[in-house]
């Protein structure tokens, strides 16, 4: 069991990171609260299905257009609906709910509501420590791991995600330093897509794929986001292991363990931010006025 | 005949000089006189559930748009009252009367709750947290089938009318009960301390408000609320179930708070009396039936493109002005002020913009 509950963890807490870290990175650039990032999860994984067993293409190429095809979705999304109302807070955060009911009643409506299965391209699976690891699950985990090697590398040696940083850091000192902001913003809504889609892609053959699959997601990831600190990268890396390990404990060591684990991973959340208000990373600037 | 020419004074002026008065008086009247003019029993029946929801709605106005805490839970209240009440009339059989403000009573017990845990936090913490509480009780429902009935809910309950006359009677009274009540809240002098804690909370609390003591107030008011209308919700589905705990719920009462217009308590209302009877008048036909949903989304949408601030303080400007001098609010066809008789128009000739500004 406690070989499960150390694997388990890891995998859900590499997706978890993956979702997070691109959330975290939207909030710090941007100030948008995006409800829709895990839409767009559900809809790389409803497009790596259609291309892959209605279209017959192979893993890569099916995975590689459904990350593209969403990231530009979103940073249309993200020119039509978000950047009109870009000043009025209230209106963002109803445009992405909006956004990801429409996405949902869209996959609904053309795909039916039941539970498709994505078969696995990887058979077979490795023996580490008398646990079997299938090798879809440890592709997901290689997979994050390379994305945030590739999120780290871009944030942190690149021009652009200097500019990034330097938006999230202070966005009018950054307007003034004659960085456009504007599209600095559409580059992380772009990059944090992507990163959402590149899990939904990996997800899709291990677990199932349903309209509704982007709900359970969500609240643990704004979960691990506020328990890390939000626009935190770090603190969004370390909560994602946190709640990971934690729901993995609580579904296999407590009765009616899977009804609980996401009451246990939020309890977890609202305990540390009665310690820490901003989170564990996260700043605790001034108020903002 | 000294009252009801007083009355009709009063009414002259000061309701029919303001559209959007004399609009709030036609909808209390039209309210009030539906069902003897025109009862189908599924008009009324969409029109209760649109009457509760608007309650719902109004008090998550005075907690997010008023006070500024924006909470993504507030389906936690609304799921209290319900089961609260439920549990109470149907494994202790106390008449429903009784139950709904002892629903009430314990969803302001949790709003003090989740107030106390959200005194420190603010903006999105504060958001996202909420988010999680009534998530934590649905679990905690889901993990307890015994006591809560599960995913099956707590079914057959007493109703509290038999009719649905007098159903949506009892809706409609205590919608506008409530709603007035709390438009009297947001318009007193704790109303402005709202305001004031909304905007700057630091500079409310230099300023001697004990802004802690008010933020638990209002979270304990508004829940009362919103258990008021769980209650009501599970007596007259005669059931309460963990739908009315769920995600969708506290989004979809986010959508009508920001879709009417952020803290006015008339827009989430009038958001709810819009956008309720619409999707489920779209739900009606066949064709529409899946696509309910996504139409309302869409709908949604391209409205917030146009008026950004919501629906009712949009229209409430294109209907009236605001004096440039003593800021009342006047019809938009009057070219001076009706109180202190300055020039309303936007065009301001040269010499009197000169005096304005100096």
């Amino acid at each position: 069991m406690l070989q499960d509950i150390l694997v388990t963890g890891l995998v859900n807490g590499g997706v978890y990171a993956l979702l997070a870290v691109g959330f975290s990175l939207i909030f710090g650039v941007a100030r948008i609260v995006n409800i829709a990032h895990t839409a767009f999860y559900m809809l790389a994984a409803y497009c790596f299905y259609a291309l892959q067993v209605k279209g017959g293409l192979g893993f890569v190429p099916a995975a590689a257009i459904s990350v593209v095809a969403v990231t530009l979705l979103s940073v249309l999304c993200y020119r039509l609906v978000i950047e009109p109302v870009r000043e009025h807070e209230a209106a963002v955060l109803i445009a992405t709910i909006a956004l990801a009911l429409i996405f949902q009643e869209l996959m609904l409506f053309s795909f039916g509501g039941h539970y498709l299965g994505i078969p696995s391209t990887l058979e077979g699976g490795i023996r580490v420590l008398g646990v079997s690891i299938p090798y879809q699950r440890l592709l997901i985990l290689v997979v994050a791991a390379a994305m945030l090697a590739i999120v780290w590398f871009v944030l942190y040696r690149t021009r652009l995600g200097l500019a990034i940083r330097a938006t999230a850091n202070d966005l009018e000192v950054a307007n003034l330093m004659g960085m456009n902001v504007q599209r600095i913003a559409m580059a992380t809504v772009a990059l944090s897509v992507a990163l959402a889609a590149v899990a939904g892609v990996v997800v899709a053959p291990v677990f199932v794929v349903d309209p509704f699959m982007w709900l359970a997601p969500l609240v643990t990831m704004l979960a691990i986001v506020v328990l890390g600190g939000l626009g935190s990268m770090k603190g969004s890396l370390i909560g994602a292991l946190v709640i990971g390990y934690v729901e993995a404990i609580t579904v296999f060591a407590l009765p009616a363990g899977a009804y609980l684990k996401g009451a246990v991973a939020l309890a977890i959340m609202v305990a540390v931010l009665l310690v820490r208000p901003e989170g564990l990373f996260g700043v605790a600037f001034e108020e903002e006025r | 005949m000294y009252l009801a020419r007083r009355a009709w004074a009063e009414l002259r002026n000061e309701v029919f000089v303001l559209p959007s008065r004399t609009a709030v008086l036609l909808w209390v009247l039209a309210l009030l006189a539906l069902p003897v003019v025109y009862s189908d029993a599924y008009v009324l029946r969409i029109l209760t559930m649109t009457c509760i929801f608007a309650i719902f709605a109004a008090s998550w106005d005075l907690l997010a748009g008023y006070t500024g805490q924006v909470n993504f839970g507030h389906a936690l209240f609304f799921g209290a009252g319900a089961y609260t009440s439920a549990l109470m009339s149907h494994k202790l059989g106390i008449t429903p009367w009784a139950t709904i403000w002892a629903g009430a009573a314990v969803a302001a017990l949790f709003g003090f709750a989740a107030g106390y845990l959200c005194l420190r936090l603010r903006g999105s913490y504060l958001s996202l947290a909420t988010l999680a509480f009534p998530l934590i009780a649905l679990g905690l429902l889901f993990a307890f089938p015994d006591f809560s009935g599960g995913e099956l809910g707590i079914s057959g309950l007493r109703r509290l009318a038999l009719t649905p006359v007098t159903n949506y009677y009892v809706a409609a009274v205590s919608m506008l009960a409530v709603v007035f009540g709390l438009w009297a809240i947001a318009d007193s002098r704790f109303g402005i301390v709202l305001h004031a804690i909304r905007d700057d909370e630091v500079a409310a609390r230099a300023s001697g408000i004990n802004t802690l003591r008010y933020k638990l107030a209002v979270f304990g008011i508004c829940a009362a609320a919103a258990g008021l209308a769980g209650a009501l919700f599970a007596h007259y589905l005669r059931v309460a179930g963990p739908s009315s705990l769920e995600v969708a719920l506290s989004f979809q009462v986010v959508i009508w708070g920001i879709f009417g217009g952020l803290a006015t308590i008339y827009g989430p209302v009038a958001a709810v009396f819009l956008l309720y009877p619409l999707t489920e008048w779209l739900g009606s036909f066949k064709a529409f039936g899946e696509l309910r949903l996504l139409i309302f989304a869409s709908i949604v949408l391209l409205v917030l493109l146009f008026m950004p601030r919501g629906l009712a303080p949009w229209l409430r400007d294109k209907i009236e002005v605001q004096c440039p001098r003593c800021k009342q609010r006047n019809g938009a066809w009057r070219s001076v002020c009706r109180l202190c008789v300055a020039p309303l128009q936007t065009q301001v000739t040269r010499p009197e913009r000169l005096v304005g500004h100096q």
